[in-house]
């Protein structure tokens, strides 16, 4: 027992760790890939190509001045990037990062918690994440700040019920809601994004609306508003809501490719490999290639795409995703009569 | 009707079909597009480490010329003033003393001589007026700075070095037609004997 809750501290800590540094590297990359995708070179002063730009980047947060408005609620002013930044923290518990490992006789889960109704605390947590917007754009007690959190809010609502309808879908043919038995189950190639493309496509427009990344990106709109629901934020507070967004990033990314894409699954890799512990860590190997090319496919399309208008945004979500994703819902049911898999 | 470039499309308002409104074919076309950039040659030039080609007769900060003996050749004529289109540069004359003919060519020079880098426009009239060749302009930029009082150049910044490191070549400046136009019989005094 002990033991047991000592490997999971280390893994609690590792993949904090992870997180935070994928997510640091996710600004730089971001910079970088805009760059290259505007042919122009991007950050390349701090250190070779500018790697230690996020350091850079982090100590001129700090450094800045901080300035919270006298008319703002201070408590709550400082609550709403800590909420953000603590429930995106929160999401990495459930995502298996890999199977288990096994060592000295003892089998150990490289799933922080496989809690067995992992996708409901996921659609949980990330719903609360509004709230560190919201309160954000509130405490301000700025109009501009008010309206970003507003269309933030609403905007995360309208999307989490087409992505919650695209999951049940994905439920009513994994027939677990544990997301740990889920990646297991697409072993051997047996991908849910073949059996479920709808289901993908709608979730991953949700996942990109979610995140308030580009085209969904409302929330921050300075042409409109100023800057969105951090307008009256500054220094390290303002750090922590961009640093939510990236974290948002990276636990989507893997959330999606965990959910569609087999996780830490690799078809035909073990015909090559059979020591069980170097096919463990390959598969968090694959899994992480996997998060990654997500991850750029986030900055792909954030660098492509225009941001929408607030009434197109709306009417995707309630008059496109959500009707599509209950014809999901229905397609699966009548496939899966038709195969004889319900009676 | 002839259309003026090879880019016009042909518009319409017919109703859009059912893939054109769910935008995801214009969508992944676009994201082709920026993909192709990703790896497309970059139109960045580094500054301070790669530099980019002037052309020859690019017309950056001037520079007052020294004769072969190292002396000023300006004589405060003040034709380049009067050329400025922008009223940029002011001087003031002096007389030559006994002893000085190492430092000025003839018997009078520009005791100050200041350019507002601000108002220039490096048009290069001021060149083109000059009869001593004295001022040229050069391939140097004027480098920024936050006080605009530190953009009247006076003579310590012009005036080239004395020292052979030092002179600043305008050769690429002189081309055959204004050689020509200098060898005017009319401006014979501005040869060296």
């Amino acid at each position: 027992m002990m033991s047991l809750i000592i490997y999971k501290s280390i893994l609690v800590l590792i993949v904090f760790g992870i997180t935070l540094f994928i997510a640091m590297y996710s600004t730089y990359a971001e910079r970088k890939i805009a760059a290259f995708l505007q042919d122009r070179l991007g950050p390349n002063r701090a250190g070779p190509f500018g790697i230690l730009q996020p350091v850079a980047d982090g100590l001129k947060m700090f450094m800045k001045e901080e300035i919270i408005p006298g008319v703002s609620n201070k408590f709550l002013f400082i609550l709403g990037p800590s909420l953000s930044m603590l429930t995106c923290l929160m999401t990495g518990t459930v995502i298996p990062w890999g199977s288990s490992l096994h060592i000295g006789g003892g089998e150990y889960s490289l799933q922080v918690a496989d809690v067995n109704i992992g996708i409901l605390y996921l659609l949980g947590v990330t719903s609360v994440g509004v709230y560190g917007i919201m309160i954000g754009g509130w405490a301000s007690n700025n109009k501009f700040a008010l309206l970003g959190a507003l269309r933030a809010s609403s905007q995360m609502i309208s999307y989490e019920l087409g992505m919650g309808l695209a999951i049940i879908a994905l439920v009513m043919t994994t027939g677990t809601l544990s997301i740990g038995e889920i990646a297991a189950q697409q072993h051997g190639g047996h991908w849910n994004i073949i059996y479920q493309p709808l289901g993908f496509l709608i979730f991953i427009i949700c996942a990109f609306a979610e995140t308030n990344r580009a085209p969904f990106d409302l929330p921050e709109c300075e042409t409109e508003l100023v800057g969105g629901y951090h307008t009256e934020y500054s220094s390290m507070k303002l750090g922590f809501y961009l640093f939510a967004e990236y974290i948002n990033m990276f636990i989507s990314s893997a959330i999606i490719a965990t959910l569609y894409f087999g996780g830490f699954n690799m078809p035909f890799i073990g015909r090559f490999i059979h020591e069980p512990n170097t096919l463990v860590l390959l598969g968090t190997f694959f899994l992480f290639s996997k998060i990654f090319f997500f991850i750029f496919l986030f900055m792909w399309v954030r660098w492509t795409l225009p941001r929408f208008r607030y009434d197109q945004l709306m009417n995707l979500g309630w008059k496109g995703l959500i009707p599509l994703a209950i014809l999901n819902i229905a397609i699966t049911g009548i496939v899966m009569w038709l195969t004889g898999k319900i009676n | 009707m002839q259309s003026l470039t090879n880019r016009s499309k042909q518009v319409s308002n017919k109703e859009m079909t059912l893939i054109e409104r769910a935008y995801l074919p214009a969508i992944l076309n676009g994201m082709l597009i920026t993909i192709k950039h990703f790896f497309r040659k970059k139109a960045t030039i580094k500054y301070p480490e790669v530099k980019r080609e002037f052309a020859p007769v690019y017309r950056g900060m001037h520079v007052l010329k020294r004769d072969e003996n190292g002396a000023e050749r300006c004589t405060a004529c003040g034709l380049c003033a009067v050329a400025c289109p922008a009223e940029a540069i002011t001087m003031t004359s002096a007389e030559r003393k006994p002893g000085e003919e190492k430092l000025f060519r003839e018997e009078k020079y520009a005791s100050v001589y200041e350019i507002n880098m601000l108002r220039c426009i490096f048009c290069g009239d001021c060149e083109d007026a000059c009869p001593k060749e004295a001022i040229f302009l050069t391939d140097r930029i004027v480098p920024s700075d936050s006080l605009r009082e530190k953009f009247v150049y006076g003579k310590d910044l012009l005036v080239e070095g004395v020292e052979e490191n030092k002179r600043v070549d305008i050769s690429k400046r002189q081309t055959k037609e204004v050689l020509e136009f200098k060898n005017n019989k009319e401006l014979q005094h501005n040869r060296l004997k």
